[in-house]
């Protein structure tokens, strides 16, 4: 096993009772040092898996590694590993100080070493000065900080943050996103971040799990899922996406819209079934003659930085488009795309199978 | 205008509160500096403050906190396990169901089940201890009171471990407290308010029983309760009868304003 693995699943189970599991063996590893997402649905396991790196919940089956060593029965205290909750669940008969340094006190440190390491974690997440503060007394989004400067006291290996960001504003949200990618860069340690907001994930992380009914979909780099997602779950849920169904005639050529279209996939059977993918932005309007599809413009709606414009062609195929040009309801308009634009997603892939295409794609290239 | 009819609701209330609250404390108080001729005094209290009323008083206390302490030792656990069962409901039920039931019956119940060829007895024999008296003594007394008080020391501290948010625990843990530590520093503080609701429920009562103490201990443990019940009913000095009644709402009010919430 790799020396940078700190924590890994081997087909992980969790299911209570006679439900259907909660995770379906899920295996991945995480290295040290990086920041993870785990990205999905409501209720796709995403808090469970948290819980089980946290030690509150066992496997059904499987292991759990940690540097190595099977952690499945080890109870949280004993784990080198922090939690940011959901809720912050700070101890509201405490105040920001007493927070932060309840983890010291276990640890039996001396009371002088506590101050200094508490009044650090908290200029680490710039609430110098709230010391005496009572919990109830600080905003939602500082509560946040202390509940980070509660985890990072600890220094733990691996700090697990289950929606920290969910419950602040906008403005708020965005700046804490900074922050946080910020500090896990300075810290150095392993962020593990769960998150069902896609833009988030794309934005923080170096390694994305898309999870989906206790699976894991896809992981990644974020551009790696944005641009060659594996199937339509994680199309659909990351950014915004044109799906439409289409065949493989061979290599490098596909058919969709009722025309053959130069592509830069490959891998696939002869007039295989398939689906494509075009995300919204990388649609270009041209006059209709210009354009590689025609299409009608359906609906128009503004969103501040574009307009999202809803086309149907006459397959009657629906094609979303971004763009910053204003074109009217009813116009008959072109579409352009680069052969670079089109992703080929194939039919119930598993993410193994789609590596291992990906990875002799990426040999055929590089030969050339 | 408004609040002149805001006013004429509370007519009812203030009433209720003048004769059936005020008006009474307010004769306790007149009555205590009366003597058994009907002459007004102050030896009362200067009797209450003799060794004998004054070991009653440390008595009553005594055993009122023993009844307390037990209660709070074995409903704590009780209300915790409440909160982790699955039919909580159903189990709350039977614990608050002896509460309908009237005390006398209850007492007398355990006439009959600590007397000499009681069910007790029967069970101490048949593990070859061997027949004890049971009845009439502090241990009797101690558990019957025990035994009838509980509820009212399960509920409320049920209600604070309900109340308590478990993702506070979770985080005590992760933060590498063992199990006692969680409790000891988390769950505990943060159920402090039911624990003390559910001491004065029973602390406050069991200074001032009197049945019991004649019917379990047989008068051999010597309450203020009893002490008043004897003086009304008995000596017919209902002076000092009430100048003990009135120490004995000094010492509520002061467990009261003491074991408050300050918020
Ligand atoms: N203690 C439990 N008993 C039974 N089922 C549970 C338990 N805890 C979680 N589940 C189920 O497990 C599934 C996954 O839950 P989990 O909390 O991991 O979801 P999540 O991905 O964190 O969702 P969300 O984004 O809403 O927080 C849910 O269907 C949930 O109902
Ligand atoms: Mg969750």
């Amino acid at each position: 096993m790799d020396k940078n693995t700190i924590i890994r699943f081997e087909h992980v189970t969790k299911q209570y009772d006679d439900d259907p599991p909660v995770l379906d063996d899920v295996s991945f590893e995480i290295e040290r040092g990086k920041f993870y997402t785990l990205l999905g649905p409501s209720g796709c396991g995403k808090t469970t898996i948290l819980r089980l790196i946290a030690g509150f919940t066992e496997p059904t089956e499987g292991n759990i590694y940690f540097n190595g060593k099977v952690i499945n029965n080890v109870p949280p205290n004993q784990r080198q590993v922090n939690t940011v909750f959901q809720d912050y669940a700070l101890f509201p008969h405490l105040n920001v100080f007493e927070n932060v340094a309840f983890g010291l006190r276990i640890k039996k440190m001396k009371e002088s070493e506590i101050e200094v390491k508490v009044k650090e974690a908290l200029r680490f997440v710039n609430l110098e000065g709230y010391e005496n503060r009572e919990i109830n007394e600080m905003s939602g989004g500082q509560r946040q900080r202390v509940a980070i400067a509660r985890a990072i006291v600890n220094e733990p290996e691996v700090l697990l943050l289950d929606e920290p960001l969910s419950a602040l504003d906008l403005k708020l949200r965005t700046e804490m996103q900074y922050e946080l990618r910020e500090l896990q860069r300075r810290l150095g340690i392993t962020f593990i971040f769960v998150t069902h907001d896609q833009e988030e994930a794309l934005a923080m992380s170096d390694e994305i799990f898309v999870l989906n009914k206790g699976k894991i979909q896809q992981s990644g780099t974020p551009t790696d899922i944005y641009d060659e997602p594996i199937n339509r779950f994680v199309a659909e849920f990351i950014g915004e996406s044109n799906i439409v169904p289409g065949k493989m005639i061979k290599d490098f050529l596909v058919e969709f819209a009722g025309k053959q279209f130069e592509c830069v996939d490959q891998g696939f059977h002869p007039n295989e079934p398939v689906e494509i993918v075009i995300r919204p932005e990388d649609l270009e309007i041209t006059k209709r003659d210009h354009g590689k599809l025609q299409v009608r413009v359906d609906s128009l709606l503004f969103r501040g930085v574009h307009y999202e414009i809803c086309c149907y062609d006459q397959d009657g195929n629906e094609w979303l488009v971004h763009s910053t040009k204003k074109v009217g309801v009813g116009d008959e308009i072109g579409l352009h795309f680069d052969p670079e634009a089109i992703h080929v997603m194939r039919l119930g892939e598993t993410e193994e199978e789609f590596e291992k295409r990906l990875g002799a794609y990426h040999e055929v290239n590089h030969e050339k | 205008m408004k609040s002149n009819t805001r006013n004429l609701y509370l007519i009812p209330y203030v009433l209720w509160i003048l004769l059936f609250v005020v008006a009474p404390i307010l004769l306790i108080l007149y009555y205590s500096f009366f003597d058994i001729e009907g002459q007004f005094t102050l030896g009362n209290y200067k009797k209450f403050f003799t060794p004998v009323y004054l070991r009653m008083t440390l008595s009553s206390f005594w055993y009122a906190f023993l009844i307390t302490a037990f209660s709070l030792i074995i409903a704590y656990p009780t209300a915790y396990l409440l909160t982790k069962t699955k039919h909580k409901q159903l189990w709350l039920l039977l614990i608050i169901l002896p509460t309908w039931i009237n005390l006398l019956l209850k007492a007398y119940a355990f006439l009959g089940i600590f007397g000499t060829f009681g069910f007790a007895n029967s069970f101490l024999e048949l593990i070859g201890i061997g027949r004890k008296q049971l009845l009439f003594t502090d241990f009797s007394f101690v558990f019957v009171s025990v035994y009838i008080f509980i509820p009212f020391m399960v509920l409320p501290i049920y209600n604070a471990l309900e109340k308590l948010n478990p993702s506070l625990v979770d985080a005590a843990r992760d933060l590498g407290a063992s199990w006692w530590t969680t409790f000891r520093r988390v769950v505990f503080p943060l159920t402090l308010d039911g624990v003390k609701s559910g001491c004065q429920a029973v602390f406050i009562p069991a200074l001032s029983l009197f049945m019991i103490t004649r019917l379990i201990a047989g008068n051999r443990v010597i309450t203020l309760g009893t002490a008043i019940e004897q003086h009304f009913l008995v000596t017919q000095d209902w002076g000092m009868g009430s100048t003990i009644a009135v120490f004995l709402i000094i010492a509520m009010a002061i467990i009261m304003v003491a074991t408050g919430n300050r918020k």
